[in-house]
Order: C-alpha cells, then sequence, then structure tokens
C-alpha cells in the first residue's frame, strides 16, 4: 500500500455539471470524455461515476460509466464510453457532445471491484471491460510502480484496442477475430486467439487478486479459468455489464 | 415543480420515445428487455440435493427446509417489475415461489430486521417489513422455467419493491436480528434499504 496516493471512499453523491474539456478518440467505437469536476474528489480505482442527461420535456436517461483516468489527477475524471449503436445514452456522448458542453454527473460510486493497492494483482479485461482495469493500471504506475499487476485484454481485432500507445510489457492483447498473417503494430505483448487456460495459468499470481470486467460470458469463461488455476472465489472481482446503453 | 430551480438541460438530447410502460420505471431506469446478470464474484454452482434453507438467529422456532422440503410449501406465482440499482429495469416478468410470510410464520421471529445470506457467501439485510405481507418470496422458478444457476437458482430471494441487489441470489437463508447490519453491498457504498421509487442508490442518497 505504501507509496499509493490516498483516495477517498465516501462519495460526495451530489449531482453537478461538469464541463467537458477534451474529447478524444480513442478507436472507431469508443471515446474518451474529459470531464472537469467543480466539486472533484479522488477516485479509488475501479469506481464509476453516473450521468444523467435531461430532455426539454424533463425525461432523463442516466447510465453508469467507469473511470479510466488515475485518481491523482485533480480536477477531472475521464470517461471512456463504447458507442452502442442501440443505446440511448452513448450514442448522445459520441455523437452530439463537444468540447465545452456541459453534462450532468454524480460520483465517485461504489467500492467492491475498487483496487486499494493490495498485490499482487492480475487485470483480465474483454472489450471496454478494459476500462476500470486501465485505471487501475496507471494508478500503479504513478503510485507504486513497484506492485506486480498484469492485464489481460481481449479485443476483437487491433483496431478497436483502446489505450494501445499505454500498454507496455506488463499487458497482453488477446486479438479474438484478427487474421493470421496480418502485421500487427504498436502492442509490445500479443497473441491471436482468446484468452485460454494456459495463458491464465502461467500469467497466474499465486496470491492477491484478480480482477474481470467484460460482458457476462467473458467474465464466466475467465472466473472458471481462474478458479482452474487456483483462485479461490474470495480472491475473484468481478463486474460484468449486459446490455447497456 | 415551479417552486424548483431552474433544471439543467442537456443540449441537444430528446431521449428515447417515452412510450407505454414509462410511468412504470422508477427515476433514472431505463427499460431493458433482457435479464442482465450481475455478481460481485464467480458464479456458484449449488446443486438442489446440497441446497437448504434455513431461518435462524432470533425466532422462536429454528427451521430448515432441504429441497424436497421446500417444494411441498405452498408455491404461488409473483408477476412484477424488476429494477437494478445499474439502471436498468425489467418489465412484466414472473417469478414462482414461497412466499416469506409462509417461511417466517413458522419460524415465529423474535426480531425486526435480518440478514440474507447465500451460497458463495453472499448477504444483504432486509428489515422484517420489507420481507412481510406479500412483498417478499423464496423464487425457484422464472417465467416458467426452473430459475438459471447465473441468475440464483436453484433458489433466490424476490423482493421486487426494493433494488434487485436485496433480492439475494443462491439464497441460502435468512437470520433474525434486533438490530440492522450493513450486508455486503450495503457496506460497498450501496444504499441501506434501496427503494428505487426515492432513487436510493447510494449511501448518500
Amino acid at each position: 500500500m505504501v507509496g499509493l496516493t490516498e483516495v477517498a471512499q465516501r462519495a460526495p453523491g451530489r449531482w453537478q455539471i461538469a464541463e467537458v474539456e477534451q474529447i478524444r478518440v480513442e478507436t472507431p467505437r469508443t471515446k474518451t470524455f474529459r470531464l472537469r469536476l467543480p466539486m472533484w474528489m479522488p477516485h479509488l480505482p475501479g469506481q464509476h461515476y453516473d450521468v444523467r442527461l435531461t430532455a426539454p420535456d424533463g425525461y432523463q436517461a442516466e447510465r453508469s460509466y467507469s473511470i479510466a483516468s488515475p485518481p491523482d489527477d485533480e480536477g477531472a475524471v475521464e470517461l471512456t464510453i463504447d458507442r452502442l449503436d442501440d443505446g440511448e445514452v452513448s450514442p448522445y456522448f459520441h455523437d452530439v457532445l463537444v468540447e465545452g458542453d456541459q453534462v450532468e454527473v454524480r460520483g465517485p460510486f461504489a467500492s467492491y471491484f475498487v483496487w486499494r493497492g493490495e498485490v499482487p494483482v492480475l487485470l483480465i479485461g474483454g472489450g471496454s471491460g478494459v476500462v476500470p482495469l486501465m485505471c487501475m493500471l496507471r494508478h500503479r504506475r504513478r503510485a507504486a510502480p513497484e506492485a506486480p499487476m498484469r492485464l489481460l485484454y481481449s479485443a476483437r481485432a487491433r483496431a478497436e484496442v483502446i489505450y494501445a500507445d499505454e500498454l507496455g510489457d506488463d499487458a497482453i492483447v488477446a486479438l479474438t477475430r484478427e487474421l493470421e498473417g496480418v502485421p500487427i503494430e504498436g502492442l509490445p505483448r500479443v497473441q491471436l486467439g482468446r484468452i485460454f487456460p494456459g495463458l491464465i495459468a502461467a500469467e497466474a499470481f499465486d496470491s492477491g487478486l484478480a480482477f474481470v470486467c467484460g460482458s457476462n460470458s467473458f467474465v464466466e469463461s475467465i472466473s472458471q479459468m481462474l478458479l482452474a488455476a487456483g483462485y479461490a472465489p474470495d480472491r475473484i472481482r468481478t463486474e460484468r455489464f449486459g446490455p447497456t446503453g | 415543480m415551479a417552486s424548483e430551480e431552474p433544471r439543467f438541460v442537456s443540449r441537444g438530447f430528446t431521449g428515447r420515445p417515452h412510450g407505454p410502460g414509462a410511468d412504470r420505471l422508477p427515476p433514472g431506469q431505463y427499460l431493458e428487455r433482457g435479464f442482465p446478470v450481475l455478481t460481485a464474484g464467480p458464479t456458484p454452482r449449488v446443486e438442489p440435493s446440497e441446497w437448504s434453507f434455513r431461518i435462524d438467529g432470533m425466532v422462536d422456532n429454528e427451521l430448515e427446509w432441504s429441497w424436497d422440503e421446500f417444494g411441498q410449501l405452498p408455491a404461488e406465482d409473483v408477476p412484477c417489475d424488476i429494477h437494478c440499482v445499474t439502471k436498468w429495469s425489467k418489465l412484466g416478468t414472473s417469478f414462482r415461489g414461497v412466499s416469506v410470510d409462509v417461511l417466517l410464520e413458522a419460524a415465529r421471529p423474535e426480531g425486526e430486521f435480518s440478514m440474507a445470506r447465500s451460497f458463495g457467501g453472499y448477504t444483504t439485510n432486509l428489515a422484517l417489513e420489507d420481507l412481510t405481507g406479500g412483498r417478499a418470496w423464496v423464487v425457484t422458478e422464472h417465467e416458467g422455467a426452473p430459475l438459471p444457476r447465473e441468475h440464483g437458482g436453484p433458489a433466490r430471494l424476490l423482493v421486487p419493491h426494493l433494488y434487485f441487489w436485496k433480492s439475494a441470489k443462491w439464497v441460502r437463508g435468512l437470520r433474525i436480528m434486533d438490530h440492522d447490519e450493513p450486508g455486503f453491498w450495503e457496506s460497498n457504498g450501496y444504499h441501506n434499504r434501496g427503494d428505487p421509487w426515492k432513487e436510493e442508490r447510494y449511501w448518500s442518497d
């Protein structure tokens, strides 16, 4: 735990109007929204913010999005959001919001799928499930670079890998639908095909936690591999997203 | 409404058409046609042969039913809407199971609070007021089929008037207590009671 930034466990909880300071395109389907907050507080890696959209007739839609940025990024948080074609909130973020716009948010929330400095840590993410794990990885790099932490990240294709330029030797990317023979650039450690039991077994730690985030089927299959690799159920923390939008 | 502060309006947002059923959605919820799965850890595997349901703690009569014994209790169909704190709601679904009234009547509780306990270690706290009066069940079927494992099979608690984390999956019993204590999510940032119509999501709500 030594060296980690002190982060708050309790949330302010109040709705606040954030300013969209920056929008970055990560992949064709994902963008990162940097929000400047008037009532910022440090978060725990793994926590989320709620966002609320309000129509002129008073209709409101709320969703939760994981925080991608590390806790010591004072005054701002970054949310990386996947665009779901049949969604209601994510298409608004992708298609309507521009830098300088305002958006209503509150947080940070939840305190189970969070990294409090326990070591060692194995992170396993599928698709945009990598977002809260990236927050943990970024926090470790800044605050506790010696803490053993590895990321296994499953994505469909090279073009869909979020944060590719930040992935180093501590990350293995599994590309599930990339064609063999196509050169894959800009990723230090990559394999074609799904994450498989032998990979989990090779990367597993004898102690510490595993954080698994992705679709329900992804989390189910990875959890089974972790159990087989010797992780007791209480060493496995999961976050699943079903259809959401 | 007139006395409220001017409301923030999201530039360029109109939302989905607010069709039929919109008045059955609590604030901040959206309509979901599937049945998403949310669990803090791996899905436990509990066979009916190893399942039992126990009521203990501050009761006059501690009780435990095996799967077969539980199947002999009077079951009823429970049509309901369910609301998950992660924002989705599922309308017009149905479960089948035994009313908690029936179970508690046999155990004769002597406290006002309870902790529901599950295989895998999950807990959630409920005041008896929220478990009685025909508002809570231990269910073993969903929409006419055995409750799937990922949704808590063989049996889960069903408390549809509260956020769905209160409807403990893989439930194995109720401990009756004379005081309230936070359960798993209630210790991890979520509201102690969780009424979706009051939007009681988090500690601070």
